[in-house]
């Protein structure tokens, strides 16, 4: 970004006019952006596997570093799809995929530091993996055994958020208290990340998570990952103009980045967290990518979406792009190659090991930890309850 | 009124002493606990500068500064959403929803997020956040400003509930309420907020999450909350001229419920009054029934009668009279009790 300044003060030409309505044509550009990508779209590695420049992002990576990215990327897509495999053979309750979307989520995780703080949604398992959440650690919630399943405290990365939008402002209050606690500055400032989805900018929660950020300066990045799909619902349905075009009315600064382009994405979100953590306020960031499978395991993309679509954006993978352009510059060989696919079936496998042994909590868990401090009410039911099991022989109902 | 610092106070009136509405109480307590605990903040519309549009945080910006008063913007959801970070990153929010029926555009994140992310992390999160509300009739205000929407979150586990109806209580529970590790919402009695009443602000007070005998009786027992208690101890001395002794029992706590002092005056009455401004349908007051009747069946020597808002939106202003519970209606309840 040539300057913060042009973002937090937008010029009298920024905006239309007071009460004129965008003109057709206007529109009818802002939803070919939205199909497209748009010119404003920040990439760095092409669908074809070639770096590219862009002026105001520039990022640097050793060919250690890039085949760290591919990894990851590998790897969380095997998980993703060993817990999709589990679902369909019921040993999952649901799985939300997050096929397709693994450059957005690994880019944004990667730039992020250990001491900044992530809010998710309910599909970033790519985050997850760059928290340091074992992969394992994913599966609870979805297999009805708890209802979180890592430390957030330990990992800092917050609990899934099923709720469409409810992160967002819980993620603005933990950034402001960041502000507040003066962790922010040139040195060792801490950001917090809100991630949430393409539906989730129709929320009044995510609206007002913009408002609270902006007056308050607070360091937190807005990740909205638009995968184009809110269940059955295209982008158009949320907004007539490109999303990240919205943050301009909140007078902070707004980015398209390719979303399927890992090395764009790791770029603009480490600018942006900078841009945070220096006391800069909040940042948008709208990842242009797309959601490869259904929005969860109870859905079916085959009624509302062509299959064209997908064959479009299976062009666009972000792995195979990395993979290309290692091949290309040689910093991989056909042996590093074998042994990412060698970990990933490894983990695989104890993915679905570690699932199987994932039981039921004792019965007593249903009165665990309702309140720090207790309660008589929960207690007393704890006891009746108790005390129905014990009446039967061996106290197993 | 019988609680225990009130009968203190005039017995010996220590220097400690003050004589305060409920609202400076809550306003004293309020100062107290941010005194205490530099992590206590306070936040919600107008809260700053103007003190709150019933200025009960008045002055507290002042001396605190802007970054412990947040005057926020206009959105509930945005209050209570983002008091749930800041309690993730340590502090103890305390906020001011303006009026009772505003609560609803912040009710997503106290039932969705405050109230279940203890449970959700098994107690790795910890949510001590207080949601303080003016709520209740008789003022004469318009449509959203006089509801009793405490049931709805009496009846949302993970939360805790409770209301005050005099200022020595104000002034303590508000404090306690902040100190609780749990989300606490705080209803405030707004009828009741410029009624004068005496504090000790040095005498410890007794726990939060507990109902109070305000008076014995061995006719009727009386249960009540908020601004309705204070009509139920009128509706108890006017009964005393006929010759006739109400109990009255304020339950302070809402969630979770101390029904044991109800329990133990119902066993020697046998009777119960149950009244609550809100509607009457699946209610608190429906609730206090059922449990009463379950645990004192033996002892009821008639149905327990509940005296309640009716089941109708809050009326205009020009007949809230009517739709709240008055002194008559306990009476007539009481009446209605001992003939059966």
């Amino acid at each position: 970004m040539s300057s913060s300044e042009e973002w937090t003060h937008p010029g009298p030409d920024a905006v239309p006019a007071t009460g004129a309505a965008p003109t057709a044509e206007q529109v009818i550009a802002g939803l070919k952006a939205t199909d497209e990508g748009g010119s404003d779209l920040v990439q760095l590695l092409t669908p074809e596997g070639e770096r590219v420049q862009h002026p105001d992002f520039a990022v640097d990576v050793t060919a250690e570093e890039l085949r760290g990215l591919y990894r990851d990327m590998v790897l969380v897509r095997r998980v993703d799809r060993e817990a999709n495999a589990l679902q369909r053979k019921g040993e999952l309750g649901l799985w939300a995929p997050l096929l397709g979307q693994e450059a957005a989520q690994v880019g944004a995780g990667r730039a992020m530091r250990a001491r900044d703080m992530a809010f998710p949604s309910y599909r970033e398992h790519g985050v997850a993996w760059c928290r340091g959440v074992p992969p394992t650690d994913l599966l609870s919630m979805f297999r009805g055994t708890d209802q979180c399943g890592w430390d957030p405290v330990e990992h800092r990365f917050h609990p899934y958020t099923i709720v469409i939008g409810n992160q967002v402002l819980n993620a603005t209050g933990y950034a402001m208290g960041q502000r507040f606690d003066g962790a922010v500055g040139d040195d060792g400032g801490e950001a917090t990340m809100a991630f949430f989805g393409d539906g989730a900018t129709s929320q009044g929660d995510v609206h007002e998570g913009f408002v609270w950020a902006a007056v308050y300066d607070a360091p937190v990045v807005f990740f909205c990952q638009n995968n184009q799909w809110a269940i059955s619902e295209p982008t158009e349905r949320q907004s007539r103009l490109p999303l990240y075009q919205r943050a301009r009315g909140y007078g902070f600064p707004g980015i398209r980045v390719d979303g399927n382009d890992v090395l764009a994405t790791l770029a603009v979100t480490r600018w942006a967290l900078d841009q945070c953590r220096t006391g800069n306020g909040p940042v948008l960031i709208e990842a242009f990518t797309y959601r490869m499978d259904a929005h969860t395991t109870s859905d079916d993309p085959s009624r509302y979406r062509l299959s064209d679509e997908l064959e479009l954006w299976k062009l666009k993978d972000p792995i195979e792009r990395v993979k290309v352009h290692l091949v290309k510059q040689q910093w991989a060989d056909q042996e590093f190659f074998d042994h990412v696919e060698l970990e990933a079936e490894e983990l695989g496998a104890r993915l679905r090991e570690h699932c199987s042994s994932l039981e039921a909590p004792p019965a007593e868990r249903i009165f665990s930890q309702v309140y720090a401090e207790g309660s008589p009410v929960v207690d007393a039911q704890r006891a009746e309850f108790l005390s129905y099991h014990a009446g039967f022989l061996g106290g197993e109902r | 009124m019988a609680a225990p610092t009130v009968d203190r106070a005039d017995a010996g009136a220590p220097a400690a002493v003050q004589t305060l509405t409920i609202a400076k109480a809550i306003n004293s307590g309020l100062r107290a606990a941010m005194e205490a605990d530099p992590k206590v903040i306070v936040m919600g519309e107008d809260v700053g500068k103007l003190g709150g549009v019933f200025r009960i945080t008045d002055g507290l910006q002042k001396d605190f500064g802007e970054q412990r008063v947040l005057d926020t913007p206009l959105a509930e959801s945005g209050i209570v959403g983002t008091a749930v970070g800041l309690a993730l990153r340590g502090y103890r929010p305390v906020c001011e929803i303006q009026f009772d029926g505003f609560i609803f555009p912040a009710f997503d994140q106290i039932v969705s997020q405050v109230a279940k992310l203890h449970y959700r992390t098994q107690g790795r999160l910890k949510l001590p956040i207080v949601i303080r509300v003016p709520y209740g009739g008789g003022i004469g205000a318009v449509e959203h400003h006089s509801e009793s929407p405490e049931g709805y979150f009496a009846h949302t586990a993970g939360l805790k509930v409770v209301t005050c109806s005099n200022p020595a209580d104000a002034h303590w529970m508000i404090q306690q309420a902040i100190a609780c590790d749990d989300p606490v919402l705080f209803f405030e009695p707004k009828r009741r907020y410029y009624e004068k009443g005496q504090v000790d602000t040095t005498a410890a007070p007794g726990p939060l999450f507990a109902s109070r005998v305000l008076r014995e009786g061995t006719d009727v027992t009386i249960a009540a909350y908020g601004p309705v208690v204070r009509t139920a101890l009128e509706a108890a001395a006017a009964a005393e001229e006929d010759g006739r002794s109400l109990a009255v029992v304020d339950l302070r706590s809402l969630s979770p419920l101390d029904l044991g002092p109800v329990y133990e005056s119902v066993r020697r009455t046998g009777r119960l009054v149950v009244v609550s401004e809100a509607p009457g349908e699946a209610s608190l007051a429906s609730h206090i029934a059922a449990q009463v009747q379950q645990e004192c069946f033996y002892s009821l020597q008639a149905p327990v009668l509940r005296v309640t808002g009716y089941d109708t939106p809050y009326p205009p202003a020009k007949l809230e009279e009517e739709f709240l519970p008055d002194l008559d209606r306990v009476l007539d309840a009481a009446d209605r009790s001992m003939a059966w």
